[in-house]
C-alpha cells in the first residue's frame, strides 16, 4: 500500500511536468499546426542557462525567472526568423525544419556549456513529510511542482479568456483569414503564442531537471513523452493534454515501478500507448467527432 | 506610335498586383514543386540518348560503370579512406531507403536508426555463434528481421502523416534502444556486443592480388562487402521507382484522393513503401556492425536517425544519387568541422559535436531555401536553362 502511494504520487508530479511539455506542444500545434520537436532542446538550452547562473552564485529564483524570460526570447524569434518562411507550407518541411532544429540546439548546448552531466540544484527539499511516524511520499519539491504547473496553466487561462490579446490569440489560432480582416496582427500573435508555449516547454524542463542531473540530451524522453501525452489528449486541446499528461505520468511510473528492472521499457511503453491511441482513437481520447485527423 | 505606350503602361500595374499573392503562393507550391524535381518521371522515350531504351539493360549498365568506379575508388585509396568509404556504404543503404519512404511516398521516419540497431543486433548475434553460418545469410537474416519489424511499425504507420508520423517513429527511435538494455544478458545492455568481423575468404585475396597487387586487409574486404550490398540495393531500389510500384508510390504522395478512386489501395502501398525502406535499414545495420565490430544502443541513437533525414533533405528528397551524396557527407564531413574546430580553440568533446551542429543547421537552410536538395536544384535549373534555350531557339526560326 505505502509502496502504491509512493509511485502514484510520483506519477502525479511527473505527469504534472509531462502535462506541461504537452501544453506547451498544444499552444504551437493550435495556432501554426506545427509540432515543435525543437521544444525539448530549446528548453534544455535554458535550463543550462539557469545553471550557469546558479553555478555564478545567483539564487534559484533568479536564475529561474531569467530562465523564463531567455525561453520566450528563444521561441519568439525562432518562430519570426525560421519558422515563419515555412508556415503554411508542405506540412514535411515545417516538421524537418523543427528536426533540424532539435539537433542543431542540442549540439549547441554540447559546445557551449560542455556534454558531461551536470546536477541540477532543487529549491525544497526531496524528503518526504512526516506525520506522526510515517513519512508520507509528499515531498515539497512535488509540492513546488505541482503548484507551479498549476499556477502557470491557471495564468494562460486567464490570458486567453479574459483580456484582449488572449481573444485575438485564439481568434488568429482559429482563423487566420478572419482574424487578419477583423485587424489582429496574426503574425504578432504567432510569434507571442511561440514564446508563451517556450516558457511552459522551460518551465518544465526546469522542473523535470530539479533534484537531478542534467546533460544536453537531458529532454529526449520528454519531448517524446509530452508528445504521446499531447496525442492522448487530442493535440488540440489544452485540457486534454493535462489529463493525457496525468495518465502517461501514472502509467510510466507503474510500469518502472511494479515491473522488474522496468525503467528500461519507460520508453517502450510510452511508444505503445501512443500506437495503441494513434489506432483505436487518433482523435486523442475525449474526441467526440469519428473525422480522422491522423 | 501609341500601342508601345499603352503596353508599357499597363504592364507595370498587373504585375504591381500579382506580385502580393504570387509570392505567397510560391511558398506554398514550390516546395512541392521543387521536392517532386528531385525524382521525375522517366523521361519520354525519343529523346536523345547513347542508352539503351529498356530500363532494365539501362540500369545494368550503369550499375557495372558503378562497381568497376567503386574497384578502382578502391584500390587507389589508402586503408583509413578505405574505412571511410565501409562507413559511406551502410549511410547510404539507409539513406536510399529512407529517401524512396520519404521522398517517393511522403512518409518521414524518425526510426530508420532503430530499424538499424534491429540488423544489426541480429547480425551480431548471428555472429556470436560458435559456428557461423554463411556471411551473405547473416546479412539476409537481419535484413529478414528488421522487414518484420519494419511491418509492424508501417502498419501503424500508414494511418499516419506528417507530424503524427514523425513522433510516433521518434518515439520508436527514443524507446527500442531500451529493449536491448532490458534483455541485458541477450543483448549486452548498455555495452553492447562486439562482433567478431569475418575473414576474408580465398577468393578475395586472389582477387585483390590478381587486380591491383594490394594486400587483401580485413579493412578492405568489409569496404568491398559494403559496396556489394549497396549496388545491389540502389540497383533494386532504382528498378523498382522506376516501375508501377513506384509510380504507385508517387500517386500516393502527390495526390491521395485521385490514386484512392484510381483504386490503389493507400494503406497497402505505404505499409509496402515502408517494408522496403526497413528491409535496406535492417542490412545497413548489418554492414554497420560489421564495420563498427559493435552493436551498442549507444550507436543507434536519435542522431544517427536525423543523420539520415539531413543526407536525403540535403541531397534531394527521392533521388537515389542525392542520398549518395549526402551520405558522403556525412562521413567525410565530421572529420573536416572538428579539425576546425580543434583550430578554433575547441576541446575534443566540444569538437565533436560541431558535426550534428551541422546537420542541423543544413536541414534548416535547405528545407527554407532549397527544399528541392542539391539534385533537385541542379536538376530545375538545368530544366530551366534547356527550355528558355528551346523557346529561344523556336523564337528565332519562327521570327526570322
Amino acid at each position: 500500500m505505502q509502496q502504491f502511494l509512493n509511485v502514484t504520487l510520483t506519477g502525479l508530479t511527473q505527469g504534472m511536468i509531462y502535462a506541461a511539455f504537452a501544453l506547451a506542444l498544444v499552444l504551437i500545434w493550435r495556432s501554426t499546426r506545427i509540432v515543435n520537436f525543437a521544444q525539448g532542446s530549446m528548453a534544455a538550452a535554458t535550463a543550462f542557462i539557469a545553471l550557469a547562473l546558479i553555478q555564478a552564485g545567483w539564487s534559484y529564483w533568479v536564475a529561474l525567472v531569467v530562465a523564463l524570460a531567455s525561453g520566450f526570447l528563444l521561441g519568439a524569434v525562432i518562430e519570426r526568423v525560421i519558422i515563419r518562411p515555412v508556415e503554411g507550407g508542405p506540412e514535411l518541411n515545417a516538421v524537418i525544419v523543427t528536426l533540424g532544429l532539435f539537433v542543431a540546439i542540442q549540439a549547441l548546448i554540447a559546445i557551449v556549456f560542455g556534454s558531461s552531466f551536470q546536477s541540477f540544484p532543487t529549491p525544497f527539499g526531496v524528503r518526504g513529510f512526516t506525520v506522526g511516524d510515517t513519512t508520507i511520499p509528499v515531498t515539497p519539491t512535488s509540492l513546488y511542482v505541482i503548484g507551479s504547473v498549476l499556477i502557470t496553466m491557471g495564468l494562460l487561462v486567464a490570458l486567453f479568456r479574459f483580456t484582449r490579446v488572449g481573444l485575438a490569440m485564439r481568434a488568429s489560432a482559429f482563423g487566420q483569414e478572419v482574424a487578419r480582416l477583423l485587424g489582429v496582427k496574426v503574425g504578432r500573435m504567432l510569434t507571442l503564442g511561440w514564446g508563451l508555449a517556450a516558457v511552459v516547454g522551460s518551465l518544465s524542463g526546469l522542473l523535470i531537471a530539479g533534484g537531478g542531473f542534467v546533460f544536453p540530451a537531458y529532454m529526449d524522453s520528454l519531448i517524446v513523452f509530452g508528445f504521446v501525452a499531447a496525442v492522448l489528449g487530442g493535440l488540440d486541446s489544452p485540457i486534454g493534454a493535462v489529463v493525457g499528461g496525468l495518465i502517461l505520468g501514472l502509467a510510466l511510473n507503474y510500469v518502472s515501478g511494479y515491473v522488474p528492472r522496468g525503467s528500461a521499457l519507460v520508453n517502450i511503453t510510452a511508444l505503445a500507448i501512443l500506437i495503441v491511441v494513434l489506432l483505436v482513437r487518433p482523435g486523442g481520447l475525449f474526441s467526440s467527432a469519428t473525422a480522422r485527423r491522423a | 506610335m501609341s500601342e508601345p505606350q499603352n503596353t508599357s503602361a499597363s504592364t507595370p500595374a498587373p504585375a504591381g498586383t500579382a506580385a502580393g499573392p504570387s509570392s505567397g503562393k510560391a511558398t506554398e507550391e514550390a516546395p512541392a514543386r521543387a521536392t517532386a524535381a528531385a525524382n521525375p518521371p522517366p523521361a519520354a522515350g525519343g529523346g536523345r540518348t547513347f542508352l539503351p531504351q529498356s530500363t532494365l539493360l539501362r540500369h545494368l549498365l550503369v550499375l557495372l560503370v558503378c562497381a568497376v568506379g567503386a574497384m578502382i575508388l578502391l584500390e587507389i585509396t589508402d586503408p583509413f579512406t578505405n574505412s571511410q568509404l565501409a562507413s559511406l556504404t551502410y549511410y547510404a543503404i539507409a539513406a536510399g531507403g529512407l529517401t524512396v519512404l520519404t521522398g517517393l511516398n511522403g512518409q518521414i521516419s524518425l526510426g530508420h536508426g532503430a530499424l538499424m540497431a534491429v540488423g544489426a543486433y541480429t547480425v551480431a548475434l548471428f555472429l556470436s555463434a560458435d559456428e557461423p553460418i554463411a556471411l551473405p545469410l547473416i546479412l539476409l537474416a537481419g535484413v529478414v528481421t528488421a522487414t518484420i519489424v519494419g511491418a509492424l511499425v508501417g502498419v501503424a504507420a500508414a494511418r499516419l502523416h506528417g507530424p503524427y508520423l514523425a513522433g510516433a517513429t521518434l518515439a520508436l527511435a527514443v524507446g527500442l534502444p531500451g529493449i536491448a538494455i532490458y534483455f541485458h544478458d541477450i543483448f549486452g545492455g548498455e555495452q553492447g556486443m562486439r562482433v567478431r568481423a569475418p575473414r576474408p575468404p580465398e577468393v578475395f585475396d586472389s582477387f585483390i592480388g590478381f587486380v591491383s597487387g594490394n594486400s587483401a586487409t580485413g579493412t578492405k574486404w568489409l569496404a568491398y562487402l559494403g559496396t556489394i550490398c549497396l549496388l545491389i540495393t540502389y540497383f533494386l531500389l532504382a528498378n523498382l521507382v522506376r516501375s508501377r510500384i513506384g509510380r504507385t508510390w508517387r500517386a500516393v504522395r502527390d495526390q491521395e484522393v485521385a490514386a484512392e478512386l484510381a483504386g490503389i489501395n493507400l494503406g497497402a502501398w505505404r505499409v509496402l513503401a515502408f517494408v522496403v525502406s526497413a528491409a535496406a535499414a535492417g542490412l545497413a545495420g548489418g554492414v554497420l556492425a560489421l564495420v563498427v565490430r559493435l552493436a551498442a544502443p549507444s550507436g543507434f541513437t536519435i542522431v544517427l536517425s536525423l543523420s539520415l533525414l539531413t543526407a536525403i533533405v540535403l541531397g534531394g528528397l527521392g533521388s537515389l544519387l542525392g542520398a549518395l551524396l549526402g551520405s558522403a557527407l556525412l562521413v567525410f564531413l565530421p572529420p573536416f568541422v572538428t579539425d576546425l574546430g580543434a583550430d578554433f580553440g575547441l576541446n575534443n568533446t566540444e569538437a565533436a559535436q560541431l558535426a550534428p551542429f551541422v546537420y542541423g543547421v543544413v536541414l534548416v537552410v535547405a528545407m527554407i531555401f532549397a527544399p528541392a536538395g542539391f539534385v533537385g536544384t541542379v536538376r530545375m535549373r538545368w530544366l530551366t536553362y534547356r527550355a528558355k534555350q528551346r523557346t529561344a531557339a523556336s523564337r528565332a526560326a519562327s521570327g526570322g
